[in-house]
């Protein structure tokens, strides 16, 4: 986590359509994120912001359109770190064997020697061998970013990090996201409105019904993004 | 090759789950004793009657047991959306599938062969003197068992009343399981232990189809 | 719709037809008499029920490869004929049993064997009920059909083998049978085939019509 990342890289939306059995989830939505950007996604419960993501991970197959990525070779896809909203932690493995399954599934050399410095950047290494079932939903979140960052990826995915979260482990997940943004990662985040996450960004959109009504590389301002019931 | 390595890091990622809290086994292994207890007033259990009806209620009794004790196996990676982290991490999708389901006939072995043991003392039946041979039919068997019941969770746990979803999916499809495992284990209470290669080579047809169509097909199952 | 007409009339008079055959053109059986005719429909039914099921494989795997909800309408569009084959063979099973037997019902091969079938495909149409979602609903249930099949062969296969080692008095046979009776029974099971596309068809075409019912709702919707 300390070393710059290599290359950075950007997602493109082409035409992406996604529904679910009658729902349209996203209507035809192109959308770029360029490399290094650190974007803000917000929209109301239902706007289409987790399918995106989610779509972005390739967890996800859209009904029409295509994903690709910039700044990688052709056809290659680049390293992505993704936490969803349910945090896909193994609760009733402990903290270090969770990491330690991502590493070795992820072909890292040496995973031991990474999933303890992962623990150390992420503050859990004293509760290393603790069951994730005995940890706080700020821990947790922790852990989950740090089984995201398990293989150094260019672009980090978060679906409302900020969920649950007290103040104290609020302010932490800001530091962790200001200093992954600084190493020139690409990062896009769903967010409920403003915080202290959402000021970190570079850039923001929202999204409508699975439509793109706003977006700050349009020009509309980030308070407007953020302002609740403001017509765009 | 990636496929089997991934899949030995992840059957011990389930082993390791299982093995801790024990919450399956123990309850599995229960379950088929109330059967195998309540089924025993249905019928006189003197030897030459337990030889005839064991087999077949023992055999039940394990589907039974089977079809509520696979349910956990893709429903459990809903909960906190696993499922999503294991199918980023992992190139073929057939290696989730291979580890549940070699996990699942170690389970169901164990369970399996420890009530062998509890019926041959509640029944007076000889298991001990063709254990190794029981070994190998309650293997081929499990392992029919525990291939389509790993691969119908995940298609029940998509689906709402997916409890009893998994029983009626998964019981009409494993009568060739029932039928000659029943039989061959019958076959082996006898005084000599015949091993009956017809009925096991119907069972390793059984395996061999149902888990390259698994391999075929499986990953769609995962998809959203 | 009038080529319909025309196939539905068709369809019609062979059945008319092979009924008339069953009744009046097939000789009598010695042993059974009258209720021996039963055959004519029962035999057929099942050997319809197969052909249904395998157009449902072929539906199933077909959808998985491609996507085209179209395999999805043709593989529950048949599994259904399917399984309202194999219910006749069920219901006309007792019916020439008792008379000809004494026994409502035997458990021999075939008849065992279709009551299996019989549970699978309807586990098929239970598992669409309990989704809702099409997509997933086509995928999920086009790997059950594709499972349902393969068991087939194994069921019959483990069933008679089971019935050969556990011998019972045959029932559900009709001995050799003389030419004129295999030729009423051809022509039975080719009605029968016909009436099974006609089913299929015209199923298929009420899922083709529900999707395009719920496009132009969308459009309605989005206006």
């Amino acid at each position: 986590m300390s070393q710059r990342v290599g290359q950075p890289a950007g997602i493109r939306f082409s035409q992406i359509e996604k529904k679910f059995g009658k729902l349209y989830a996203l209507r035809r939505l192109d959308f770029e994120v360029a490399a290094g950007d650190c974007l803000a996604l917000t929209g109301c419960n239902g706007s289409g912001k987790t399918t995106l993501l989610r779509i972005a991970t390739r967890l996800t197959r859209p009904t029409r359109g295509e994903v690709a990525f910039t700044g990688v070779p052709s056809g290659a896809t680049p390293a992505i770190g993704y936490v969803s909203h349910a945090l896909m932690l193994y609760e009733e493995l402990t903290a270090a064997e969770n990491l330690l399954l991502f590493a070795r599934l992820l072909d890292i050399p040496n995973p031991a020697a990474r999933t303890m410095q992962l623990l150390e950047e992420a503050n859990l290494a004293t509760r290393a061998t603790s069951l994730v079932r005995t940890f706080s939903r700020g821990m947790k979140q922790r852990l989950a970013i740090a089984r995201a960052l398990v293989q150094e990826p260019s672009i980090l995915l978060l679906d409302e990090p900020g969920t649950g979260l007290d103040t104290e482990s609020a302010t932490r997940l800001a530091n962790t996201v200001r200093q992954l943004r600084d190493e020139g990662r690409t990062i896009v985040m769903s967010v409920h409105g403003e915080s202290e996450l959402s000021r970190l960004a570079t850039r923001a959109a929202r999204l409508d019904a699975g439509a793109l009504i706003a977006d700050t590389r349009a020009g509309v301002s980030f308070q407007n993004i953020f302002a609740a019931g403001q017509i765009l | 090759m990636k496929l089997l390595s991934h899949t030995a890091v992840l059957l011990q990622k389930e082993l390791q789950a299982e093995f801790r809290s024990h919450e399956l086994l123990t309850t599995a292994s229960i379950f088929i004793l109330i059967v195998i207890v309540l089924f025993s007033f249905t019928f006189d259990p003197t030897s030459g009657e337990s030889k005839q009806f064991g087999p077949g209620l023992l055999w039940l009794a394990f589907l039974f047991s089977a079809s509520l004790m696979l349910q956990p196996s893709f429903l459990k990676e809903k909960t906190n959306d696993t499922l999503s982290a294991l199918r980023l991490a992992v190139a073929d999708p057939f290696a989730i599938f291979l580890a549940k389901l070699c996990a699942n006939t170690i389970f169901l072995l164990i369970t399996e062969l420890l009530l062998l043991l509890v019926f041959g003392v509640f029944f007076n039946v000889s298991v001990i003197s063709a254990f190794p041979k029981l070994a190998l039919v309650f293997f081929l068997g499990s392992l029919g068992v525990s291939t389509t019941g790993t691969a119908l969770s995940a298609v029940s746990s998509q689906a709402r009343m997916r409890e009893v979803l998994l029983p009626i999916l998964l019981l009409p499809l494993l009568v060739p399981v029932l039928i000659p495992s029943a039989e061959a284990t019958r076959a082996l209470f006898e005084p000599e232990h015949a091993l009956r290669w017809d009925w096991l080579g119907i069972l390793i047809a059984f395996d061999l189809v149902f888990l390259t169509a698994l391999w075929l097909f499986g990953e769609y199952l995962l998809e959203e | 719709m009038a080529k319909t007409g025309v196939y539905t009339l068709l369809v019609c008079l062979l059945m008319g037809m092979s009924a008339y055959a069953a009744f009046y053109i097939a000789p009598t059986e010695v042993t059974m008499g009258l209720v021996q005719r039963i055959f004519y429909l029962h035999a057929p039914s099942g050997m319809t029920s197969l052909a249904a099921f395998l157009v449902s494989f072929v539906g199933s795997v077909l959808y998985l490869l491609t996507r085209k909800p179209k395999w999805d309408w043709l593989a529950v569009s048949s599994a259904e004929v399917g399984v309202a084959f194999c219910t006749v063979v069920l219901l006309t099973g007792p019916i020439w049993a008792h008379p000809a037997w004494g026994v409502w019902w035997a458990w021999d091969a075939r008849l065992t064997s279709t009551l299996v079938l019989w549970l699978l495909y309807v586990a098929f149409l239970i598992l669409r009920t309990m989704m809702e979602d099409d997509g997933r609903r086509a995928v999920v249930s086009a790997f059950f059909g594709v499972f349902a099949f393969l068991d087939v062969p194994l069921v019959y296969g483990s069933i008679w083998w089971w019935r050969t080692q556990h011998p019972q008095p045959v029932v559900f046979t009709s001995a050799a049978l003389d030419p004129t009776m295999r030729k009423v029974f051809y022509l039975s099971w080719l009605s029968l085939m016909c009436l099974m596309a006609l089913l299929i068809r015209q199923r298929y075409e009420l899922e083709s019509s529900r999707e395009e019912l719920r496009v132009l709702e969308q459009e309605l919707e989005a206006r």
